[in-house]
């Protein structure tokens, strides 16, 4: 019963971005193509709703389900690691119009191809951990 | 997202890419690899959920109508050799077995989503992690992490897919 939350969150994670068409390649063109605020609207509105929960939770310290302090890890300090990682990924992510989380969606949508993209990324980052040490960060 | 974090947890999606590697061994080539990939059973439950989820919003929650693409991103993608934008969700064009099987085909899905995993774990990141969970905790990094999502993203949209089909 611990995972069913999990499993729920998923299926809402789901559904929304099934019916919001966050899901399709062709509204990540479109948004990439700046030719609709429809991405931007989805996005934007996730991040202003999310700003506003983070803000209210360190105000009033919120705890957790499991009553223990939330604490959202600083992401690291860099530059470097940030501008290139994330060229790489915006340059997957416009071709295949998916990214890490809509993969999952689509191949429960039914696009069975998606797996190819899902163990191609798998093995990318599996690259990623080979050459990790190598790169600059 | 923030049902995850009141959970104790953080919204990120491409955290599972390394776990998958994890389970598959691959603790044995790289320390990057060598942790308990169990503590991260519940993101591969959100996995689960979302693959549930795409099941029932297209098998109980829509109507099969086209996406409402604006008319000159449907243009612009029939001069790509892009047929019937927005009649489904993903472009047969790109992800119909015989074409995604064909040699082209299955070169750019491998292309694309080696770059997406790559990238995601150089940057720390994609989109659940950096723009939507980074940004609403007003974090630099993640703010760059998305510029640089764009910049990869307009050139391959604008200068690449051009090229490639």
């Amino acid at each position: 019963m611990k995972f069913l939350k999990f499993l729920l969150v998923g299926i809402f994670f789901g559904i929304v971005l099934v019916k919001s068409e966050a899901v399709s390649w062709y509204r990540i063109f479109e948004m990439f193509k700046f030719q609709s605020f429809h991405m931007y609207g989805i996005i934007g509105s996730a991040v202003v709703l999310g700003a506003i929960s983070v803000w209210a939770i360190k105000k009033f310290s919120v705890k957790s389900i499991e009553g223990k302090e939330i604490n959202l890890p600083p992401k690291d300090k860099s530059f470097t690691r940030y501008i290139l990682g994330g060229t790489i990924f915006g340059l997957g992510w416009a071709l295949a119009g998916a990214c890490p989380g809509p993969m999952y969606i689509l191949l429960g949508a039914g696009f069975f191809s998606m797996l190819i993209v899902i163990a191609a990324a798998t093995l990318g980052t599996f690259a990623y951990g080979l050459l990790r040490n190598k790169l600059p960060h | 997202m923030v049902f995850l974090i009141y959970f104790g947890k953080t919204f990120g999606m491409s955290s599972n890419l390394r776990t998958f590697c994890s389970i598959g061994g691959a603790g044995k080539y790289s320390d990057f690899f060598k942790f308990d990939w169990k503590a991260q059973r519940w993101n591969l439950t959100v996995v689960l959920g979302a693959i549930i989820g795409g099941f029932i919003a297209v098998n109980f929650l829509s109507d099969g109508s086209a996406i409402n693409l604006n008319p000159q991103t449907i243009s612009d993608l029939k001069e790509l050799g892009f047929e019937n934008a927005g009649a489904s969700i993903l472009p047969g064009e790109i992800y119909d077995w015989s074409n995604a099987l064909s040699l082209k085909g299955l070169a750019i899905l491998i292309a694309a989503g080696f770059l997406v995993g790559f990238g995601t774990r150089y940057a720390g990141g994609c989109t659940s992690g950096h723009a939507i969970t980074g940004l609403s905790n007003l974090q630099l990094p993640s703010l760059i992490a998305v510029i640089g999502f764009f910049v990869g993203g307009l050139i391959m949209t604008h200068f690449l897919l051009p090229l490639i089909f």
